[in-house]
């Protein structure tokens, strides 16, 4: 099997966060209390998405430069994808700030930014399935692909530091890092992103390959 | 069968630890649902590793 390593050491990462990320000691923090854990599983599905976007994007101007449509074809499985990790950051977000925060939806710069970005992915899926022909949909959707990445570093990355959010990190709140500074949370963070950007990668290949069978 | 011994191989460190009462019981129980999750994600993981195969002999018969 191609690339037999980094499936397992993905899948390893994962199962490590999934099991020490319950065993290990965390920080005593005020209402978030234990549910701090699910930094290792809710933020880690946004970065998996914002990678799997970046990578896409990536192959979207891939595309636009050698009009080799394998390239296309990967940037739309990447997306994909994203768009998964994306709902699953969504659901589990909701349920986390509904405890948390006290809301299932707030109106957080970085929930609605979120919600526009998914709608503008959204967007990218119906404008593909709308074209016939092949190398027009490529060409048409690796430029809309373009603007789409964008919008959402616009979005997630920039807009929600410039006002007021519940987001650490976000509108003058401390990040995660000046909280504790929690070398303990980093040794369970850091590879759950890992694990789940290889994972990722490996299922957006499934994806790509299944559309080679079909062409 | 090779996909069989891959799975013993992958559970056994889950049978030996349920054989152990004190790792079990211990940590109120939190071990058992760590156990049960550990589980499910490797079921998640062969069942991944099948899909690949399924395409990969597609990809080999065209």
């Amino acid at each position: 099997m191609k690339g037999l390593p980094y499936k397992i050491a993905g899948l390893l990462l994962i199962l490590f966060s999934l099991t020490y990320g319950l065993w290990s000691e965390v920080p005593e923090l005020p209402i978030v209390e234990q549910s701090i854990r699910n930094l290792f599983y809710h933020v880690s599905m946004w970065f998996a998405m914002v990678a799997m976007m970046a990578a896409s994007f990536g192959n979207a101007i891939g595309f636009l430069s050698s009009e080799n449509m394998v390239r296309d074809r990967r940037s739309i499985s990447l997306a994909e994808t994203g768009m998964f990790f994306s709902f699953m950051g969504l659901l589990t977000g909701m349920l986390w700030a509904k405890f948390t925060w006290g809301a299932w939806w707030t109106n957080d710069p970085k929930l609605n930014g979120t919600a526009i970005t998914m709608l503008i992915y959204l967007a990218y899926f119906v404008l593909r399935n709308s074209i016939d022909d092949p190398r027009k949909r490529a060409r048409i959707s690796s430029v809309y692909n373009i603007f789409a990445f964008v919008m959402m570093i616009v979005f997630i990355g920039i807009l929600p530091r410039m006002t007021d959010s519940l987001h650490p990190g976000n509108g003058g709140n401390p990040g995660f890092n000046s909280y504790d500074l929690d070398n303990r949370l980093r040794l369970v963070f850091y590879p759950a992103v890992l694990g789940w950007i290889l994972v990722g990668t490996w299922i957006a290949s499934l994806r790509y390959r299944i559309r080679n069978l079909e062409e | 069968m090779k996909k069989l011994i891959a799975l013993i191989i992958a559970f056994s460190p889950i049978a030996v630890a349920a054989q152990n009462d004190s790792v079990m019981y211990g940590n109120e129980k939190m071990n058992v649902v760590i156990g049960v999750i550990t589980i499910i994600f490797i079921g998640l993981g062969a069942y991944l590793f099948s899909l690949d195969r399924k395409i990969k002999k597609l990809e080999d018969e065209k």
